[in-house]
């Protein structure tokens, strides 16, 4: 029997055996390849990065359930593909404490005090009271130079320093990821991966609500 | 007659879904968006799914049939 929350059984019906041809969401790797490249060039594709904070909410707030890491995520499927496929990954259980509830909720709580600061930070560039910066900041701690991928912009300077910041998210989780994924299995990444657990959470809160039993 | 079968610690799981990616029966739902669901009618025990979960919170649990 399956063992599911009762009226669920519809979504994802099956899962996407290894015998069922490719379908197109399997390719969205593709797209966040290109994402991490664009930034090299112009740092303002650096907002094309918001589709996949808001995508997932969505897609959870919406329907309850995380058909966006289960299918959609390219992120998840580069992992997959490069330690995976391409072997770059000792494939080994990752340490018990990494995958606990404080430090997945911990680290997403970390992980939006650093947004929010990032944010802060945009609107100081905003507001005139501070110039811009044109670094990438990686792991919150390491300020790369990246003058080069900024070629002005016709707005604000806020509009910069939001792409700045956003990149520097994007690339620090990357580096994160890419490191458990060599230490442990290759998406050892979704299991502390905040737009991951922020999701679940979401399903959590939604499909409790109404005396479902899970 | 025992069998082995696919088994979800439900309260670590973090429904990535990878699992599911991999299963060549397509015995595994993520349900609700919140854990995997084994459809033990269908697992062949193969143990792919085990292999391949990132929170390694699968294991193959011997069933008697
Ligand atoms: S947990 Fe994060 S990286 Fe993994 S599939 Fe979900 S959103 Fe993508
Ligand atoms: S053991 Fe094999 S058949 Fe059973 S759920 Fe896992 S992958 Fe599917
Ligand atoms: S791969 Fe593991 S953590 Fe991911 S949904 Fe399956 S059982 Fe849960």
């Amino acid at each position: 029997m399956r063992k599911g929350v009762s009226g669920k059984r519809d979504l994802h019906e099956g899962g996407d055996g290894v015998k069922t041809k490719k379908k197109w969401y399997d390719y969205l790797w593709v797209a966040s390849l290109t994402y991490l490249i664009l930034g090299f060039f112009n740092i303002l594709f650096a907002w094309l990065g918001l589709l996949c904070f808001f995508i997932p909410l969505i897609i959870s707030l919406a329907k309850g359930n995380k058909a966006y890491c289960n299918r959609y995520c390219g992120r998840g499927q580069l992992f997959g593909l490069i330690g995976g496929t391409f072997g770059l990954s000792r494939k080994k259980d990752i340490p018990g404490w990494m995958k606990s509830k404080y430090f997945r909720y911990g680290f997403l709580i970390f992980f939006f005090i650093m947004f929010f600061l990032m944010l802060w930070n945009t609107y100081l560039v905003f507001a005139g009271a501070q110039d811009l910066k044109q670094v990438v900041t990686l792991l919150w701690t390491f300020k790369v130079p990246w003058r080069w991928a900024y070629h002005g912009t016709v707005i604000s300077e806020g509009v910069a320093q939001f792409a700045f910041g956003f990149y520097s998210v994007m690339l620090t989780s990357t580096v994160l990821g890419f490191f458990t994924m060599i230490l442990f299995k290759p998406r050892s990444w979704c299991v502390y991966c905040p737009m991951g657990t922020m999701t679940q959470l979401i399903c959590k809160a939604k499909n409790n609500m109404g005396g479902k039993e899970v | 007659m025992a069998k082995r079968k696919a088994s979800v610690c439900t309260t670590d799981c973090v429904a990535c879904g990878c699992c599911m990616k991999v299963c060549p029966r397509s015995a595994i739902t993520i349900s609700g968006g919140i854990y995997a669901a084994v459809d033990e009618e269908l697992c062949v025990g193969c143990g792919k799914c085990a292999k391949e979960c990132p929170a390694s919170v699968i294991s193959m649990r011997e069933v008697t049939a």
